[in-house]
């Protein structure tokens, strides 16, 4: 059983725990709230919709200006939920396009997301759980226009038919603007049909994004640039340790710096309040503080790699046994081990976390990128002694997400509460890059040891995973729910517990091993470090077998409609036949996740021991798809996002202290570092899958396969090392 | 006082001169387009325009505005109308849209110096700006496009 040890950074109060479970026992008791219809008048009021306008359900309003606003309970991020969400909803409305806008919801359990039964954006799930919700509400709305205008020309509803904003019935017709107040008084139908896809106009075209032209001229809001009147501006001097405790400060140069109102204590660290963040921050850096060290103050990442291989030594958690590994592997004809190592990640959003509090006797109103709604208002409402219903978060835009902005802790938020309650006026705690990036809260570091076999024919025949690493979920208040009774983290093996190769003997085995470092779902969460190791790993199997790694995985696949038709879709359109100049080789991956299928080749040549990826060709099969376009971006852009952590990215502790503090100690691909990418969507009935994850997992692999067709040598440690090669 | 334009408006300030143009645009003229990513000259977030050059303005004392001119993003066009932003809209750039001000002042300078930019005059002008969102394929192509935007306007 997990029985994590957590430093005060992770340690959740009963109150937090009891509160997450409220939301997460509705969600596993499978109803869900997912949607309400509440009465217009009531909505309204508590929407202070204008009066003018027409709120059929919690989801859309219609003004008497026409222009449709759609109100969006997930946050947009970089994923485009402010444009894929309300084409689902103007769909199925007969909106015109062009007066279609977004609002971000405020918090409110209506807004729950109807899987996960909270308020929250992760888990590359918003399109696919807000496909029929959207369509829905989008359908009640037009239903009742209908109605308004039947009424008004004594008709019955079903001679009406909608256009572009408009309900026609013969020759005439009313637009949606001015049929609202009407439709407003009519009782919303229990039922509506949907629209037969072959009918839509806007689901699945590569529709622009609704949100671009704020982009282009500095009008988007995020959560760095709110203003408040009278607004102070904090930064904190946070520990050098995780787990580290303030013993005490000197303040004496700070406090007479020019804007600078308070220096306070709060368990963060010491916060300075001034009256811009220039001011704060240096005074922040001129605070001499002493701290008590903690436990942790001999960390060190290279022993902890070497403590982590030999754990894999030894028998983990069972996770998954297909036959007898053990047997087949001491049968097999030809055998290969390779341990695989990933490090720790910072997420590295380029908007660094902060948080905006105006924190008043009766009601606290907070102002922030979050992916975690419920959580953060139920976090901050603790700490303001009030009430979550007193509590108003407003989710502005987030300059970037990636997980980071859905802390369990709520840590962002909470401490600008407690910075909020000694300000004394609405305050903007502001973290500086290396505030954000010495934070915690990252990807775990593993170490994945595999073993396999092949038989004499080369079939791969035996295959044991040993996974290490620090579970995410332990000790979050949502373990009781996500780790469903098992004694290990799915989140820690996902990727390779359903491990897709017709390989008759597997076991997965993991080992959680215990480190106060705060740890947190990074884009694509374990999928992440587990298509690095399979992928590499099944091409080792295929060099082992004397095969093409794209036609050892074929015949490994024929049973797996998908992943074949995603792998065969990206070898194709990257000609994985024909020959390449001389110092390029090609690299091809295949994973699943987030209910999507994902392939990737990668052509990389190496030169003076530096990688190049030149090119990039990504498949992708994600069911029945709303907006190609952003599909595709998606893809291109969790192509670099893990492009980047393959060939540049690792965050190391010596004495505790992390090695890294900015972009130049912890790089991002930059612009003459991309490759091309092109990618190719499938054409699917299936099911819905994510979208904002999937791109990530398979670059790695396939530049690490691709290094190897190149050099020979193979890639088993992140990031890539030629030094390291094998 | 420290005295300069922005965007075309004469402002005098009464600032700490050491403090960073960026915070002083973002802070005291609430123009808060301008982004801070790094605080280095890392990630080319803050990039604005001073006499027409870009500069990162997370490092440049304020001082060193005095008497000159200073365009942000906010003043790259009143309407959405300079190539660029017509070019990104048309390819559908952003995602998350933070690093986005940055990239366009920078690419602004780069469009200015070359009617028609090679790849890798993109690079060297670019490589500066950090974007997270991995949306460096679709600047390239945008940067390409306004480039044969400029040049059709130019020759009407």
């Amino acid at each position: 059983m997990i029985s994590p040890k957590m430093n005060d950074r992770q340690s959740i109060s009963g109150m937090q725990r009891r509160d997450f479970l409220k939301v997460s026992v509705a969600a596993s008791g499978g109803l869900l709230i997912g949607f309400h219809f509440p009465r217009v008048g009531k909505l309204a009021s508590a929407q202070q919709a204008s009066a003018d306008g027409f709120m059929p359900n919690a989801f859309v309003r219609i003004g008497t200006d026409e222009r449709v606003t759609v109100i969006v309970n997930h946050s947009e991020m970089g994923q485009g939920v402010y444009t894929s969400l309300p084409m689902l909803l103007a769909e199925e409305l007969d909106a015109e396009w062009s007066k279609v806008g977004y609002e971000s919801a405020p918090v409110d359990p209506k807004y729950n997301h109807p899987a996960f039964g909270m308020q929250m954006t992760g888990g590359s799930s918003s399109v696919w759980s807000g496909l029929e919700q959207f369509r829905q509400a989008g359908a009640v709305a037009r239903a009742m226009l209908i109605a308004a205008a039947a009424q008004q020309w004594n008709v019955d509803a079903s001679t009406c038919r909608t256009e572009s904003g408009t309900v026609l019935n013969g020759s005439r017709k009313l637009t949606y603007g001015h049929l609202a107040p009407a439709a407003a008084k009519v009782t919303p139908p229990e039922h509506v049909q949907l629209k037969d896809p072959k009918t839509f106009k806007l689901i699945r075209k590569p529709i622009r994004r609704l949100d671009t032209p704020e982009k282009l001229n500095g009008k988007a809001e995020f959560g760095i640039d709110v203003k408040l009147p009278g607004m102070l501006t904090a930064a904190i001097a946070r520990p050098p340790i995780f787990g580290a405790k303030m013993k005490n400060f000197d303040d004496s140069r700070a406090r007479s710096m020019p804007g600078v109102r308070k220096v306070v204590a709060v368990p963060a660290g010491v916060a300075v309040i001034a009256d811009t963040f220039w001011q704060a921050k240096t005074a922040r850096d001129a605070l001499r503080v002493e701290w008590d060290e903690g436990s942790m103050q001999d960390f060190d990442t290279g022993k902890m790699m070497q403590d982590f291989r030999e754990r894999a030594k030894t028998p983990g958690i069972s996770v998954r046994k297909d036959g007898d590994a053990e047997s087949a592997l001491a049968s097999a004809v030809k055998k290969i081990e390779a341990v695989y190592e990933v490090p720790y990640l910072s997420h590295l959003m380029m908007e660094p976390l902060n948080c905006t509090v105006d924190l008043r006797p009766d009601s606290c109103e907070v102002w922030t990128g979050s992916q975690f709604q419920t959580i953060d208002r139920a976090n901050a409402a603790k700490i303001a002694g009030l009430a979550p219903e007193k509590v108003q978060l407003h989710t502005t835009f987030l300059g970037g997400g990636f997980g980071r902005r859905a802390n369990p802790q709520s840590d962002f938020v909470v401490e600008a509460v407690y910075v909020a309650r000694a300000a004394g006026a609405p305050v903007k705690v502001i973290w500086t890059r290396e505030d954000d990036m010495g934070g915690g809260w990252y990807r775990p570091a593993f170490l994945h040891a595999i073993e396999g076999g092949v038989d004499a024919s080369g079939n791969a025949v035996s295959w044991r995973s040993r996974l290490v690493g620090q579970s995410i979920m332990a000790g979050t208040p949502f373990a009781a729910v996500m780790l469903k009774g098992k004694d290990y983290d799915p989140a820690s093996v996902e990727g390779v517990d359903d491990l897709p190769y017709a390989i008759p003997n597997v076991a997965v085995e993991s080992h959680q091993p215990e480190i106060n470092v705060p740890v947190q779902w990074w884009r694509s969460v374990g999928h992440s470090h587990t298509a690095f190791a399979v992928e590499c790993f099944i091409d080792e199997l295929a060099t082992l077998a004397h095969k093409d790694p794209y036609q050892f995985r074929r015949a490994l696949l024929e049973k797996q409609p998908r992943h074949l038709g995603v792998l065969n879709l990206a070898a194709e359109k990257a000609g994985w036949d024909k020959p390449l100049q001389k110092g390029m080789g090609r690299g091809i991956a295949v994973h699943f996740a987030f209910g999507s299928y994902a392939a990737s080749v990668a052509e990389v040549s190496v030169t003076e021991g530096k990688v190049r990826v030149h090119r990039m060709v990504c498949a992708i099969d994600c069911g029945q798809y709303v907006n190609p376009g952003i599909i595709k971006a998606q893809t291109e852009g969790g192509a670099v996002f893990g492009a980047s952590a393959a060939l540049f990215q690792e965050l190391t502790f010596e004495s505790g202290r992390l090695q890294q503090t900015n972009f130049h100690t912890f790089p991002v691909m930059r612009i003459n570092e991309c490759p091309d990418i092109e990618t190719h969507i499938v054409e699917s009935t299936e099911k819905s899958g994510g979208i904002g994850e999937p791109g990530v997992p398979c670059a790695a692999p396939a530049i690490a396969n691709a290094v190897f067709a190149v050099t020979g040598k193979r890639i088993r440690r992140l990031p890539i090392r030629l030094t390291e090669a094998v | 006082m420290i005295g300069f334009s922005v965007n075309g408006k004469r402002v005098d300030l009464d600032v700490d001169p050491s403090t960073p143009l960026l915070w002083v645009i973002r802070e005291h003229l609430g123009l808060t387009g301008t982004k801070y990513g790094c605080g280095m000259a890392q990630c080319g977030a803050c990039t604005v325009h001073i006499d027409g050059e870009a500069v990162r303005s997370c490092v440049a004392p304020v001082l060193g505005a005095t008497g000159k001119a200073v365009t942000t993003i906010e003043g790259l066009s009143p309407d959405l109308s300079h190539p660029l932003q017509r070019a990104w809209l048309e390819e559908d750039v952003p995602q998350c849209g933070y690093c986005q001000s940055g990239q366009l002042m920078s690419a602004a300078v780069l469009l200015r110096d070359k009617l028609k930019p090679t790849d890798e005059d993109i690079d060297e002008a670019m490589t500066g700006n950090i974007c997270r969102c991995g949306t460096y394929p679709r600047i390239r192509r945008a940067i390409h496009r306004a480039a044969e935007m400029a040049a059709k306007a130019g020759a009407r």
